[in-house]
């Protein structure tokens, strides 16, 4: 496929982002504020709450990560406008106020000394401006390098290995080099084979911030694990499609960097890149979290391949799946999005399979919805790092 | 017709990628890196995904994918056995 004249219909955001989806999102910054969003939600058609049960008690950098995730989240150019919702009007401002930086339409209501009515009323007014204000903005034709792709594999078998993993390798070694914005992460996941990933960073500077991350977040296994972890990492998903140890499980994963794009820098969960080229994420290896994490940093379209099935999905990241076994192909058809399992019987070669997750890529963001997204799966976790005090 | 899959001609297991597999089958083998055929006979039933041993692993071996170390081999895995869990352990954590 040539991509040098590539482009896709986009949202233009005031920041100069472009965004492939035009959510309007009540965000609840607590557990306590999840009632009165998803009663907002229910009030006024085409808005999408993002219910989840964090962020009272949290300190340090567990409480960090929370707004970090939140502000991102809101900030994502797939969301056009947002209403914040948390029980108290303090930290609703300061999420509304991160929000507010990209110069997007925020609006936010502490629920104390109000109450659950009188909040949902107000929200509900604000979402119903904000949705009608942002159903007349139009998609505009931009350069391939305005769309920032993810990427994170899941219920991963030996298929992985040999067939949806190198396939997004080959579309990020096509895309990389036309500027676009591209990351990977897992970083638990990489066990086995951070010596590959280490020898493809760009600079000794990258190589060692790499290095930082993947021993801090071994020390965290060491310091908890009550065995070889051979019960959950790998997965009995893992196990049942054949995949026996970690490493094993890590090799099939690092082939979703290809074999040509260098790693450009290194991030800590949920945080924005800098410049354009391919980024290693720290981040968790489940689904949700990972996938989470890549929508709050900013990423407006997500590769997904999985061999057992894995059947996640994001509320504001359109998450592509892929699969070369035949047999969840057969079984799970409504889950997948591009079917790549002609690779394993030589009939597709791995450029033909990247060429088709790409014309997916193109199509989704254009705004076909993916798999994920006409299924419902809104899958929004929110990664934390230690117990509230 | 491709039964199983190797990354690299210096692999010692492939991957089975149809369903079906049976003790005494002959099996066609695609070397992906080289795009190489070899035939093999399974010794065991073997589910779609899983390994089959194309070299003899004795205990405390360790078995070569993708050209690099998955683990050790915990029990001996004769030519064309299922290799899995019940044969291969990590050697990390």
């Amino acid at each position: 496929m040539d991509l040098k004249k590539a482009s896709f219909w986009g949202y233009k955001r005031e920041n100069g982002r472009i965004g492939v989806r035009n959510h309007v999102v009540v965000l609840p910054v607590d557990d306590l504020s999840n009632a009165a969003s998803l009663a907002v939600e229910n009030n006024v058609k085409g808005v999408l709450a993002l219910p989840h049960p964090y962020g009272r008690l949290q300190f340090g950098a567990d409480l960090d990560l929370h707004f970090r995730t939140l502000i991102g989240t809101g900030s994502n150019p797939n969301v056009a406008a947002v209403v914040v919702i948390c029980i108290e009007e303090q930290w609703a401002k300061k999420v509304a106020d991160g929000i507010a930086a990209t110069g997007k339409p925020v609006a936010w209501f502490g629920i104390e000394q109000h109450g659950d009515h009188d909040t949902i009323m107000r929200a509900s007014k604000k979402a119903k401006e904000f949705v009608q204000w942002a159903s007349e903005l139009r998609r505009e034709e931009r350069p391939l390098k305005d769309l920032w792709v993810s990427t994170k594999c899941g219920e991963s078998d030996t298929t992985s290995g040999c067939g949806a993993n190198p396939t997004v390798g080959n579309a990020f070694d096509k895309l990389y080099p036309h500027g676009t914005t591209l990351v990977f992460g897992e970083t638990t996941e990489l066990t086995g084979g951070e010596h590959l990933v280490a020898a493809r960073c760009r600079t000794d500077e990258v190589r060692k911030k790499f290095q930082f991350m993947f021993d801090r977040y071994q020390a965290v296994i060491e310091a908890h694990k009550t065995s070889d972890l051979s019960d959950s990492q790998p997965t009995k998903g893992n196990i049942e499609g054949g995949l026996t140890t970690i490493e094993e499980k890590a090799l099939g994963n690092i082939q979703k960097i290809g074999r040509q794009c260098m790693i450009d820098g290194v991030l800590d969960k949920a945080e924005e890149p800098t410049g354009p080229g391919l980024w290693f994420m720290d981040s968790s290896s489940a689904a949700a979290e990972m996938v989470t994490l890549c929508a709050a940093a900013g990423f407006t379209v997500h590769f997904f391949p999985t061999g057992q099935g894995n059947v996640i999905g994001n509320p504001i990241l359109p998450v592509i799946k892929l699969c070369a076994n035949p047999r969840t192909v057969r079984t799970m058809s409504e889950h997948i999005d591009v079917d790549v399992s002609g690779l394993l019987r030589k009939e597709m070669s791995p450029d033909q399979a990247g060429d088709a997750l790409l014309e997916c890529m193109f199509r989704t963001a254009n705004g076909r919805l993916t798999a994920a997204e006409a299924l419902g799966h809104r899958e929004f976790v929110l990664t934390r790092l230690y117990e509230s005090a | 017709m491709i039964h199983f899959v190797v990354h690299d001609e210096g692999d010692s297991v492939g991957v089975v990628v149809v369903e079906g597999v049976k003790a005494g089958d002959t099996l066609t083998g695609w070397i992906m890196d080289q795009d190489r055929e070899i035939t093999f006979k399974s010794a065991s039933d073997i589910p779609i995904g899983h390994k089959l041993a194309i070299k003899a692993l004795a205990r405390d071996a360790t078995v070569i994918k993708y050209g690099t170390d998955i683990g050790r081999v915990v029990a001996p895995i004769g030519v064309g056995e299922h290799a899995h869990v019940h044969n291969i352990k990590t050697k990390r954590w």
